[in-house]
């Protein structure tokens, strides 16, 4: 008895320790954006948060358009999530419930075109945007993101599972056509499946750098991850602001994330016995 | 907007049965009616002929080329790939890029396997534990890597290098030598990954069912016992999920020796740090490519990158084949 709570405790302190290796660099990043850098370089440093927030952020704001780097970093991840989630969960609407000739083809065309790196096509992709003048511009990271192969085939797995035929059959009955079926059947019922596949999307497009990184090149016109890092480049002494702004960039998701994660990471684990 | 003609679901519970039937009806009725499924499936294949097949096939034909993406494109036949087999750099990044992949992946796929197994049998606390554990994942490889460096930085505002000398010990360049380099890039890796890949695990743990567990006592397995016969062979699927996975990430760092590396003064942008400690085979790429404007040879390292890739994958399936085989052969 005394042995197996013995256990226990080890077992919650070993968890315990695992939590705090998992979010101790949020907690650090907090410390040097709220001191100043000199307080970093005492001996022994300062372990917890200062006042010196706003005035690190002050520094941060005339050092780089901090907001509208956010802004754009905005526009983007909610426009590319509303798209995805649109085109793709029609697409998947359809594959999972739809006969049509050339069905099987083009959805096992659609499982291949996972498996193509996609460096492969970033140097021509710039060429294209820029033969399209779309360089520097939103619509260079928006219009190529709204549709992937992913969220096509994890949305037609859930619904086929979470839409019932005999809706769609009765619905049909009633003289709805193929696109009311999709928004008046289809959609009430698959929006758990869409929250995964929203969250995932937006975090992905709130966090990608290699392609908003070549194609964004007017300095005044950044995302967020952009800035960040030429940010880093250019002032990486003043650490107080580098972190200041690294705090803002990430802190905002974290938080989104923290109030969805429940379902959100059951849906991983249930996708990850999928595939 | 809405389509006149009835559609067919695909609602018979098995579709062989029925498709036949279907086939015939959908032939009877001509493509054209089949319009709203076409234009609903259209989206990501006009985006993907255009963004993703037109480019591929591009830049299949710029790896024979050399361009700077201005001026005339001059066909050079195999010249860029006879360069490439001679490129030092290139093999260094090679070299760099499965050396922190394994640094990183090894480690990582243990350490989740062990929280994984934690996880599953404790009680309390299963929701918050799950959200810490996967929080790592969802922040921006860019944030961690600023991080990283500041707290792997040289100077005495290294948290580390602190640490260490409370403990009186002597500092450690960190972002200097070439195996730290590489030791803080699989970390960073590792501290983002690991969280993710316990809770993989840990779905395929919950999916093992409790009479196989049974039976292992029932036949007087030990702990130790059932978890090698019982545990590990049920999450061999996962396994593979997750190793497939981290194979995959792990050919495309990038970002983590970008943002660690470009402030380096001491060196040109982009070149990984000191020595190239931390060049990877996309860092290579990025830099050959778009710093250089070197089109025709930045195609040809996307290509044999591919290729390298593509051999490693066919390899490492084959060996997990032929395991397979020798264990079914066994039992």
């Amino acid at each position: 008895m005394t042995r197996k709570r013995f256990l226990g405790v080890g077992l919650q302190l070993t968890m315990l320790t695992g939590v705090v290796i998992s979010l101790f660099p949020f907690y650090w990043t907090a410390v040097m954006a709220t001191n100043t850098t000199r307080d970093m370089y005492t001996v022994p440093p300062k372990l917890s948060p200062g006042p010196e927030l706003f005035e690190n952020i002050g520094r941060l704001l005339t050092n780089i358009d901090f907001f509208g780097s956010m802004l754009n970093t905005v526009i983007v991840a909610v426009s590319v999530t509303a798209l995805v989630l649109f085109f793709d969960s029609l697409a998947a609407f359809t594959f999972a419930k739809f006969d049509f000739p050339g069905r099987n083809v083009l959805f096992g065309l659609l499982m291949l075109t996972f498996m193509l790196p996609s460096q492969l096509a970033l140097i021509p992709q710039f060429v294209i945007m820029v033969n399209l003048d779309w360089v520097g511009t939103l619509k260079a990271l928006i219009v190529p993101a709204a549709a992937n192969a992913f969220g096509i085939f994890w949305m037609r797995q859930y619904i086929s599972g979470a839409v019932p035929d005999d809706l769609l059959a009765a619905a049909r009955i009633d003289g709805c056509g193929f696109f009311r079926q999709y928004l008046y059947v289809a959609l009430p019922v698959i929006r758990p499946g869409l929250a995964f596949l929203g969250i995932t999307t937006f975090v992905g497009a709130w966090n990608d750098y290699v392609w908003p990184l070549i194609v964004m090149v007017d300095p005044s016109n950044l995302t967020l991850q952009v800035a960040l890092s030429q940010l880093n480049t250019a002032h990486n002494t003043d650490y107080s602001m580098i972190m200041a702004g690294t705090l803002l960039a990430v802190l905002p998701l974290a938080v989104v994330f923290t109030l969805f994660a429940r379902g959100f990471i059951r849906d991983a684990m249930k996708g990850a016995l999928r595939g | 907007m809405v389509s006149a003609t009835p559609v067919t679901p695909a609602d018979a519970p098995s579709p062989a049965a029925s498709g036949s039937h279907r086939a015939r009806r959908g032939r009877k009725r001509g493509l054209w009616s089949f319009w709203p499924q076409y234009l609903a499936v259209s989206p990501y294949f006009l985006l993907f002929a255009v963004f993703m097949l037109f480019p591929i096939l591009f830049s299949l034909y710029l790896a024979f080329q050399k361009w700077d993406g201005l001026g005339e494109m001059e066909f050079v036949g195999l010249r860029n790939f006879e360069f490439l087999l001679k490129d030092d750099l290139f093999w260094l990044s090679l070299k760099n890029t499965f050396l922190i992949w394994f640094m990183s992946t090894v480690p990582m796929l243990f350490l989740a396997l062990v929280l994984a197994n934690l996880l599953n049998s404790t009680v309390r606390f299963t929701g918050f534990y799950r959200i810490a554990y996967f929080v790592p994942n969802v922040t921006s490889v860019v944030a961690i890597a600023i991080f990283f460096g500041s707290v792997f930085s040289s100077t005495e505002a290294g948290l580390i290098n602190v640490i260490l000398g409370w403990l009186s010990s002597s500092p450690v360049p960190w972002l200097v030598n070439e195996w730290t380099i590489k030791i803080v890039i699989a970390t960073l890796i590792c501290w983002q990954w690991t969280g993710y890949n316990a809770i993989i695990y840990l779905a395929g743990l919950q999916a093992i069912p409790d009479e196989l567990y049974e039976a292992a006592k029932i036949d007087g397995a030990g702990p130790l016992q059932t978890f090698f016969r019982v545990t590990i062979p049920q999450l061999r699927p996962v396994i593979l999920f997750t190793v497939v996975i981290s194979t995959i990430n792990g050919m495309q760092t990038f970002t983590e020796p970008q943002v660690l590396f470009a402030s380096n003064a001491a060196n040109a942008a982009n070149s990984g740090g000191p020595g190239s400690a931390g060049l990877t085979s996309i860092l290579y790429f990025y830099r050959e490519a778009f710093n250089y404007n070197d089109y025709g040879y930045g195609a040809a390292i996307a290509w044999a990158l591919f290729l390298v890739i593509l051999l490693f994958t066919v390899i490492n399936w084959r060996l997990v084949q032929r395991r397979d085989r020798t264990a079914k052969g066994g039992s």
